[in-house]
């Protein structure tokens, strides 16, 4: 049966070549540290299997995850150089504001605001050439792309249906992730058939690209998780849930719900990042009162948790990629002004968050 | 109570711009070491949680086959999508773009849309051109106005999208935070679901702010130039 594990080998793989190519790559500033967070983080992936799997220590783990994150916490992570001088995305000014921003203020956070994609490192085809390559695959583009939430959806869906002697044939419990990363790699297949490519090459240059645009970014969401286990390890949702329930009228579901969406609001406007604020509100209020004490469907609860992060992310100027940046690209007068835009929407939608959430979770 | 430092460490942190990778593992020592964990067991705890987490970067996976069809000009395409949108009123452009930009997200092409990569090149000056060519030449403060709105689409159509879309991080750091503290299996497609309702009110609230823009554009015209006739 397919296993998980084969995956997270794959990835750590990946990495591993391309913190390879980077520590050779001279165009990088700062090839060697930068080939080293690669590398490093490659190795993680295979060895976390046997942490699983209890056949190894996790400390050791710990130790290097701490080394990546001073690695990147001071800087000594860099992209590979100037390699594509003459193929940068010349055909939006502003993109290079968008790259220069300063990455912690991701806004949600990790894998989606990659405002790199404006400007990019490893050679990408020049504009005009690539503006012909849409003209002549038009939608036909989309095919590879669209394949990948229909494949996952499939594999999460009918997977655990699927019984191959006796065994089911995609792990259990793992059906998603395992669909989403078949999907992925059957995606590169489709594109290649559909772009008329001999070999996947490209796809793994590209995929290089994509990770060095990305950089640290990338790994944040799982140091974001980390966190939460050593929060929960350490006690913080104990202490906190003391605080809480000093305050919160005993069993009361209402008042507990508009302070777990509120707050995760609140909290993403000081820090200006959602997935920073969801381990601690979670760890505070969301798992223990919510879910674990009124009995709330944990899915709902914290997916719209999450999205009342967002909310607060339309209200703050922390997150300076998507409520500053554009007042620069976009050469308006006012700091505010695009959150300003935002207010009348984002309030409204804080408030449909806490009845959605206490209409359907509970 | 003393663990609750942790916490500040994370809030001042991040409010404080500093590196965020730094500030999440000084938070973690810290809020360990607090905790009465000695040095070996926060380690273990954070080896243990990151290998019980990976499931949250598996989104990655996926990025080979993007950055492979964006070679092929998935963002030029993308922008002729946007561009189609202009025989439109302001109010339909910033609509229409608010309704593609969530549906391409919630498919997970999150990179296609952006204020580099189409806000500032196409809705704005779209969304400006069609008031243009319907009342003449616009005060700098409406034409200001329509493209902070402009921005205010890309953004709020992105972030309400894509945690439909099960690969994304939002959804997956949800799963693997919780199956890794609580000892639970959430499945990702479930979380993605929940996103739904609120994906579904947020595209209403702000649909209906879009076009509501052509109604006060039209009021603000009358003020400005009532000499002519501009209700038309």
């Amino acid at each position: 049966m397919i296993q998980v594990e084969w995956f997270y080998w794959l990835m750590g793989l990946f990495w591993l070549g391309v913190g390879v190519l980077v520590a050779r790559d001279r165009t990088n500033p700062k090839r060697m540290t930068s080939g080293l967070f690669w590398a490093l983080l490659g190795l993680c992936f295979p060895y976390s299997s046997f942490v699983v799997a209890k056949t190894a220590p996790a400390w050791p783990l710990g130790l290097v995850i701490v080394v990546i994150a001073a690695l990147a916490g001071t800087g000594r992570l860099a992209r590979s150089g100037s390699a594509a001088e003459g193929t940068e995305d010349g055909d939006v000014e502003g993109a290079n504001l968008d790259r220069d921003a300063d990455r912690s203020d991701r806004g949600r956070g990790g894998s989606s605001g990659s405002g790199g994609s404006g400007g990019s490192n490893v050679a990408l085809a020049p504009v005009r050439s690539r503006e012909a390559l849409a003209e002549k695959f038009g939608n036909k583009l989309f095919i590879p792309v669209l394949a990948i939430p229909v494949i996952t959806a499939l594999c999460a869906i009918a997977g655990p249906y699927v019984i191959i002697g006796g065994r089911p044939l995609l792990q259990k419990g793992s059906e998603t992730v395992i669909g989403l990363a078949a999907a992925g790699i059957i995606a590169i297949i489709i594109s290649m058939v559909v772009f008329k490519l001999r070999s996947p090459v490209l796809a793994l240059t590209e995929g290089r690209r994509l990770t060095e645009d990305l950089g640290w970014a990338l790994v944040l969401p799982q140091l974001l998780s980390v966190l939460g286990l050593v929060f929960a390890t350490a006690g913080v949702g104990k202490a906190i849930g003391s605080t809480v329930s000093a305050v919160l009228p005993n069993g009361s579901l209402l008042p507990a719900v508009i302070l777990y969406c509120v707050g995760m609001a609140v909290f993403t406007v000081i820090m200006g990042n959602a997935f920073a604020a969801f381990p601690v509100l979670t760890a505070a209020i969301g798992y223990p009162v919510l879910v674990a004490a009124m009995g709330g469907n944990p899915a709902a609860v914290f997916a719209i948790g999450m999205l009342s992060g967002y909310c607060g992310t339309l209200c703050t100027p922390m997150a300076a990629n998507f409520n500053i940046v554009p007042v620069a690209l976009l050469e308006l007068k006012s700091n505010y002004a695009v959150i300003k835009a935002q207010l009348p929407t984002a309030i409204p939608l804080l408030v449909a968050n806490i009845v959605i959430m206490y209409v359907v979770a509970f | 109570m003393l663990v609750l430092l942790g916490i500040l460490v994370v809030v001042v942190g991040f409010a404080l711009r500093l590196n965020p990778m730094l500030v999440v593992t000084v938070a973690g020592l810290v809020t360990g070491f607090l905790g009465g964990m000695t040095l070996i067991q926060v380690l273990n705890a954070f080896g243990t949680g990151f290998a019980g987490s990976r499931s949250v970067s598996i989104f990655l996976l996926v990025l080979p086959v993007i950055g492979l069809v964006e070679h092929f000009g998935l963002q030029q395409q993308a922008r002729r999508l946007v561009s189609r949108l202009a025989r439109l009123s302001t109010g339909g452009i910033l609509a229409g773009y608010l309704l593609l930009r969530q549906v391409l997200a919630a498919i997970g092409l999150m990179s296609i849309g952006g204020h580099a990569q189409t806000v500032r090149p196409l809705v704005a000056p779209m969304a400006e051109a069609a008031a243009v060519r319907k009342y003449g030449p616009l005060p700098d403060a409406v034409s200001q106005r329509i493209r902070a709105f402009a921005a205010s689409t890309d953004n709020i159509g992105a972030f309400f999208g894509e945690d439909i879309f099960v690969a994304v991080g939002a959804v997956l750091l949800i799963t693997s935070f919780v199956d890794t503290t609580y000892g639970y299996t959430l499945v990702p497609l479930q979380v993605a679901l929940w996103a739904i309702p609120t994906a579904i009110v947020a595209l209403l609230i702000h649909g209906t702010r879009s076009l509501l823009v052509d109604r006060s554009l039209r009021r603000e015209m009358a003020r400005v130039q009532p000499q002519t006739e501009v209700a038309r």
